[in-house]
């Protein structure tokens, strides 16, 4: 199987597919892309099914060489890549010959790239999955992170594979760059906070501190009050974008990686047509929450896949 | 035994791709036992679009994939568990034997949970072993048992400052709960001793040693057996081939 060579890992680049399901029971979080939307969309563009294990970026991109001719693309946040000195684009099928360098700088908003290959990233699937869980060192790449001097394999294809090139519409780019605003449901102890603290959870904008990661997104802001604040609640199961309130009232969005259970109050959780957005926040966004009822949040669902699959692709 | 708590469990949803199914508010075994029974029978289903059976004390959080199952759908699926509930017989536990060495290194904090609790360190080892403990659920990491049934005379508070480290096997107290860490990570607990037993190894099926349900007694075991369980724990699994 062809080889691609980790020249620079850049800040942090894991391998990552959908997540890892169906072992919640023995406490094994589910990990997968931070963004499944742009994930999906970038392995939609090289023509991979959409759970193709790919690589996620972070912050700073990667310097990879590939060994062999190679059908890839890049989407999410913007990192500035080039190829051989010159710059190629984002969201767009690229094709690359044997021996050449892809570059990525820093991203220029947002956090997250997902550089896809035709084919696909080949690791050995743990418990089904090729996901990373860091914190663990659960699947992808050994359980960690890429490193300098890494070989990476990826699936080969047959030699008659032939594709043509993709590219993402304009208007598709630039709706996929909102995140200031998150829109969320009740959470399950919605009703241990103070009137006034949710009016104040609804109506003022919340910093995303450094302290946030894949694990969880720690935000600063308004303190949410609880009525009353001895009350421990039991530690229950946590879903994917559960909004926390902390001791000292401050928010912690669970996010990819999160533990399976937890014990602090739950006020909200991200809807999951908005889950994409939370994985392109990076600390100094400031976000806010508007509540949706369950119905507005499947319509908006239905819209979002819709608009993955039939509104999105033209001719590169 | 077919017996269930009478009261009947609350259904919310948690998000638009979760639901949270709550048979109490404490901590009981009764409690426990419909939470078993209905993480068995919600397995058992594999019903399309469920991603993940989150048991807890006292609730099971459903997640699911929207784009596949509407939360309708999944509401009246498991309206329809829930009223089969009482007829699900569960397992007999199994009993499981965690060997663990009290000594040295392997419990800088076995002093001061004697001390908290005015007994000497060989209490505390005997109070701890004397007890069989139910594993409520696993969570938080893979693999961690919660465990209940500990005696209050050698509850201790966590330490204030958690550390960064705590090695694979450590055995700890946190207030009135004792467990077991799968995984080198930080944590606060007061460590009282070591198991040689791996708890949570991906290579093998299924991937944790406890489940939820069973009871577990702990065993004290001397640093020289603590060696010799870890000795042949290793030459097992190099004999196996990693494709088996």
């Amino acid at each position: 199987m062809p080889h691609i060579r980790v020249i620079s890992p850049g800040f942090l680049t894991t391998v990552q597919d959908l997540g890892r399901f169906g072992y919640a029971h023995l406490g094994i979080s589910a990990a997968g892309a931070a963004d499944a939307v742009s994930f999906r969309l970038g392995n939609l563009l090289v023509g991979n099914l959409e759970n193709t294990p790919s690589l996620e970026m972070s912050l700073v991109g990667a310097e990879v060489e590939f060994e062999e001719a190679s059908i890839v693309a890049l989407a999410g946040a913007g990192m500035q890549p080039i190829i051989d000195g010159q710059a190629v684009p984002m969201w767009e099928t690229i094709m690359i010959s044997p021996g050449q360098v892809l570059k990525c700088g820093a991203a220029v908003a947002g956090v997250r790239s997902y550089l896809c290959i035709r084919g696909g990233i080949h690791v050995p699937p743990v418990l089904g999955s090729a996901a990373t869980h860091l914190a663990t060192g659960l699947g992808g790449f050994s359980g960690r992170a890429l490193r300098r001097g890494d070989i990476v394999t990826v699936q080969s294809l047959p030699v008659s594979d032939s594709f043509d090139p993709l590219r993402l519409n304009q208007n598709a780019t630039d709706r996929l760059l909102a995140r200031d605003l998150l829109r969320v449901t009740a959470g399950p102890q919605e009703n241990l906070f103070t009137d006034i603290a949710l009016e104040q959870f609804y109506t003022s904008s919340y910093l995303v501190t450094k302290d946030s990661d894949r694990m969880g997104l720690r935000l600063e802001g308004p303190a949410v009050a609880r009525k009353d604040s001895s009350f421990e609640t039991l530690t229950e199961g946590v879903s994917l974008g559960a909004v926390q309130i902390t001791h000292s009232g401050h928010p912690i969005i669970l996010f990819v990686d999160h533990q399976t259970t937890g014990g602090y109050p739950k006020i909200a959780n991200v809807i999951a047509a908005d889950m994409h957005r939370v994985g392109q926040l990076r600390s100094g966004d400031r976000v806010t929450f508007r509540r949706a009822t369950l119905e507005e949040a499947r319509a908006l669902l239905v819209e979002q896949e819709s608009f993955i699959y039939q509104h999105s692709f033209a001719q590169a | 035994m077919l017996s269930s708590s009478s009261s009947k469990p609350g259904i919310v949803f948690s998000s638009d791709h979760s639901l949270l199914v709550t048979f109490g508010i404490e901590i009981s075994h009764e409690i426990h036992l419909d939470v078993r029974r209905l993480t068995l029978i919600l397995l058992d289903a594999k019903k399309e679009g469920v991603l993940n059976i989150h048991p807890a004390y006292s609730t099971v959080l459903i997640t699911f994939d929207p784009r596949i199952v509407s939360f309708r759908r999944l509401e009246e699926h498991l309206s329809r568990l829930l009223m089969k509930l009482n007829t699900v017989e569960l397992p007999r536990p199994r009993s499981m034997r965690i060997p663990v060495c009290y000594e040295g290194d392997f419990a800088p904090d076995l002093a001061y949970v004697g001390s908290h609790n005015g007994l000497t360190p060989d209490e505390v080892i005997q109070k701890h072993s004397s007890a069989t403990y139910t594993v409520y659920f696993l969570g938080f990491s893979p693999g961690f048992p919660y465990l209940g049934g500990m005696l209050r005379e050698i509850a201790t508070p966590r330490l204030d400052t958690p550390r960064l480290n705590v090695a694979p096997g450590s055995v700890g107290i946190a207030g009135e709960q004792t467990g077991v860490y799968p995984l080198a990570s930080p944590g606060g607990w007061q460590l009282i001793g070591r198991t040689p037993l791996l708890l949570f190894d991906p290579q093998r099926n299924p991937p944790t040693l406890l489940q939820m349900g069973d009871e577990v007694c702990f065993e004290p075991i001397s640093r020289t057996e603590y060696e010799a369980h870890l000795a042949q724990y290793r030459s097992e699994y190099e004999g196996k081939s990693p494709a088996a």
